[in-house]
């Protein structure tokens, strides 16, 4: 039994919160964790804290959004606990140093005068309704975070995944705001032309 | 004048913090000469949605979701 799917059913009938349908989502909620968290035995524990939450306050499910979003805001929550505990910095050192390649690349798609050169220059995608109706780009989207370096992945995904404000981010990782918006604009430019060539292009050569 | 490279920057830092006033009227006098930029800001914001949705457990996985394929 699927959940419903907050896309497909605006109009969701109420639906309870059971432990099979619980149990029916949970492969995509231990997806969600392990990108964020990078630990399949972190992630495990976090779901199945997640699965507890949800049951132990199965009343306060008001059916407004569907299972599957209601019980993802528990499982961010669960995750951000996780990750507060957690407290580890990332050296600053470490996460620029992952991403010196990353600066050539952006050599190749800007000439001198920091214009895009001809190949490069990016094209419109598909309309984002569309796509997000498609399951291919949802598989193509998961396999790019997938790919993201770890600690950059982090650190975008504690901003867009779990939707922590930057001075939270800067704190718990001893960042800078600067190094904070670098670090989250190469996340962004990679997922971008990750996207490019796995989904837009669909294996082809990406900028 | 901002070149394509640095207006990227800027289309990402709009999403993390309100851009003061030369900023914005800088990349709106950039954009409206600049397609390819325009699509770049464009991509972010699909990027930007597409994490929102797949965070609130939106994304359509392997039981549901569309077959037609908005790439053809």
């Amino acid at each position: 039994m699927a959940a419903t799917d907050g896309v497909s059913s605006g109009a969701a009938k109420p639906q309870g919160v059971s432990g099979e349908a619980l149990m029916a989502i949970r492969s995509d909620m231990l997806r969600f964790a392990q990108l964020q968290l990078r630990d399949s035995h972190a992630a495990e524990d976090v779901v199945q804290e997640a699965i507890e939450a949800a049951l132990g306050h199965a009343e306060s499910f008001a059916g407004r959004s569907s299972l599957k979003t209601w019980v993802f805001a528990i499982l961010r929550n669960k995750i951000i606990d996780h990750i507060r505990q957690r407290d580890r910095s990332i050296a600053v050192s470490s996460l620029m140093g992952e991403d010196e390649d990353f600066d050539q690349k952006l050599d190749q798609l800007f000439n001198e005068q920091g214009r895009w050169t001809a190949e490069c220059r990016p094209a419109r995608w598909p309309d984002p309704e569309d796509s997000m109706a498609s399951r291919q780009f949802w598989g193509a989207f998961e396999a790019c975070l997938d790919v993201m370096p770890e600690k950059i992945a982090r650190v975008f995904m504690m901003r867009e995944f779990l939707g922590l404000e930057s001075g939270e981010i800067c704190t718990q990782l001893g960042l800078t705001t600067t190094n904070l918006h670098v670090i989250l604009h190469r996340a962004r430019l990679r997922l971008r032309e990750c996207l490019e060539s796995g989904w837009i292009r669909s294996g082809g050569q990406a900028c | 004048m901002l070149n394509c490279r640095e207006v990227t920057h800027l289309c990402s830092q709009e999403l993390e913090r309100p851009l003061g006033l030369w900023e914005r009227l800088s990349l709106k006098a950039h954009l409206m000469m600049c397609d390819g930029c325009s699509n770049f800001r464009g991509q972010m914001t699909t990027i930007r949605e597409a994490m929102r949705t797949y965070r609130e457990g939106r994304a359509v996985t392997s039981e549901q979701g569309s077959d037609r394929d908005p790439r053809c």
